[in-house]
């Protein structure tokens, strides 16, 4: 990553403001026209709603295999960390790319980063402890990976909440912005959530995976944050 | 027509069923007489499965268990979940990579080495361990650290026949079990999940016990490779990781043996490793189980059992012992 980092042209952080109001992506050749297509969101939209057609469909035809309960926690948890990658990858593909477009399906993919977790918390507290406020709770005391897991999906809450346009107006781009660095703690907590799930039988190649996407995603903000800093730093 | 769920095990001995060359033949003789639409008609779902993962499982009927606990009332688990859904680290790690690529495992030639603290140790050819003791049919509830089970039907005799066979002295108070750990035929070794070859480990008592069984079948047939061929141990009251499969050494030793388990995670996995309610996984409760192929998606997990319902026959094993310490 760090190399692609070099070989991008060094520019202050563009429009670190919301994608809400990222208006102000030029319209520019071939990438972008695609982008800002009126078709675009909708065929993200039902992208990202295929796994869960895909989850449902294998609920109700028992095509998830002999153990359907767990195929549905781990394939709910497994779509959260895919879209939660998917989420984080876009300003650094943007601020590589140039297509500024990009940051449209920012909050589409963050609340269906959401969505997915959310459905993963319900497999879990439904199939697992069947529905008892009682087993849950002492499930989330008992098993640190789950508590983890429960603290990423805690913190993903304000930021949903705070995801439509008259919320960013409210709170100013700044402070929204703060607010929704969160969700680098998510992430860091999501890998952790996984690592710690699969730490019982060494099993870390899937994790591994996952936590060099999410570090390199990570990695790439440090780095820019840091040229923008250092290439600022002389005039002022 | 069979169902996508009934595979016609439902019965309460695989030995009720016809047995598969018998039916094989009736459609041959169906076929023969030019019923060829009637032999259509008759139910495929046994040799479709069986040839999976080449051709279809030869016959291993056993003689219906007359040990005491040997014959589990429950349902048994569908033959395709049993034989699809499997821990076979060697194999792979996911559920279904054992029945994907245990097709490479050679099950003949087969020995097993019979090693230390005995006055008969060599190489015991699978042929000669065939005809060991007669087979019995045994129904077990297998419950897996995971927090699922199944229910069995195994076709082997009581690991007691061959221990005695083999005389051990009495410095053997531990048996060790080692399973196969072969490259060329075992894709999943390349991992580094757990220390190979796999080392299982049974107190003298615990292997001498009526229930632990050595089999060879399941399901009135030879072993499918994923779920251990040859032959593998089977010990009901512990959890699935204790019963080492594929099995080529028993060796008789002094010492507590160190499994691969209590190797990779020492506070997670202890050597006695009983099926137990009370005693926490650190990571999840033990107290509840999902019974494969039988429990709905949302109903309520059944609850566990102390030694997985066997303590009338084993709890004596354990008397005053702490087993939470000792797990």
């Amino acid at each position: 990553m760090s190399a692609q980092g070099r070989a991008s042209p060094a520019r202050p952080a563009w429009g670190a403001g919301p994608a809400g109001v990222a208006s102000a992506a030029r319209p520019r050749a071939g990438a972008s026209r695609w982008l800002l297509h009126p078709a675009a969101k909708p065929l993200v939209f039902l992208l990202a709603l295929g796994p869960f057609a895909w989850l449902l469909y294998g609920a109700i035809a028992d095509a998830l295999g002999p153990n359907p309960a767990e195929a549905l926690i781990r394939g709910s948890g497994d779509w959260t960390l895919r879209l939660l990658c998917l989420t984080l990858a876009v300003t650094p593909l943007r601020q590589a790319t140039g297509w500024h477009a990009l940051a449209r399906f920012r909050r589409l993919l963050g609340l269906f980063t959401f969505f997915y977790a959310c459905l993963h918390f319900l497999a879990f507290a439904w199939l697992d402890m069947g529905l008892d406020p009682a087993a849950i709770v002492a499930d989330i005391v008992k098993r640190p990976f789950i508590l983890v897991g429960s603290a990423a999906l805690l913190l993903m809450l304000p930021l949903a909440a705070t995801s439509f346009n008259a919320a960013i107006r409210r709170l100013g781009a700044a402070r929204w912005q703060a607010l929704h660095r969160a969700v680098y703690a998510v992430a860091l907590l999501a890998v952790l959530h996984f690592f710690w799930m699969r730490a019982g039988k060494n099993d870390f190649a899937e994790v591994g995976v996952y936590a060099a996407i999410v570090g390199a995603l990570l990695g790439w903000r440090l780095l820019w944050h840091w040229r923008a800093r250092r290439g600022a730093a002389p005039g002022r | 027509m069979p169902t996508l769920k009934d595979r016609g095990f439902l019965h309460p001995l695989a030995s009720e069923i016809t047995p598969q060359a018998a039916y094989l033949r009736r459609r041959e003789l169906l076929q023969g007489l030019g019923l060829a639409g009637a032999a259509a008609l008759l139910p495929a779902a046994g040799p479709a499965l069986a040839q999976r993962a080449g051709p279809p499982l030869p016959p291993l009927p056993g003689a219906r268990s007359t040990v005491p606990g040997a014959i589990a009332t429950d349902k048994p688990t569908d033959f395709e979940d049993a034989s699809t859904y499997n821990n076979f680290y060697e194999f792979g790690l996911d559920k279904d990579d054992p029945a994907k690529h245990a097709h490479t495992l050679k099950t003949r030639p087969w020995t097993v080495a019979i090693e230390g603290a005995v006055k008969k140790p060599g190489l015991m050819d699978i042929e000669a361990l065939l005809k060991l003791a007669p087979m019995e049919e045994r129904i077990y509830r297998l419950r897996c650290v995971e927090g699922w089970s199944m229910v069995i039907p195994w076709v082997g005799f009581s690991l007691a026949e061959l221990i005695r066979r083999v005389e051990p002295t009495g410095n053997a108070k531990f048996l060790e079990f080692v399973t196969l750990a072969d490259r060329a035929q075992m894709p999943g070794l390349r991992s580094s999940v757990l220390d190979w070859p796999y080392v299982e480990g049974l107190r003298m008592d615990e292997a001498m016990h009526p229930l632990t069984l050595l089999a060879f079948g399941m399901y009135g047939q030879v072993l499918p490779n994923q779920n251990g061929a040859p032959l593998r141990l089977v010990v009901p009251w512990k959890y699935g990781f204790k019963s080492g499969k594929s099995l080529v050494k028993i060796r008789f030793v002094e010492q507590q043996p160190k499994s691969s388990w209590e190797k990779a995670a020492p506070q997670e996995y202890g050597f006695y490793s009983n099926v137990n309610p009370q005693v926490d996984h650190p990571r999840w409760s033990q107290a509840t189980e999902r019974r494969i192929g039988e429990d709905g998606l949302f109903a309520k997990k059944r609850p566990t059992l102390l030694f997985n319902g066997y303590e009338p026959q084993v709890g004596q094993l354990y008397a005053g012992m702490d087993l939470r310490r000792l797990f």
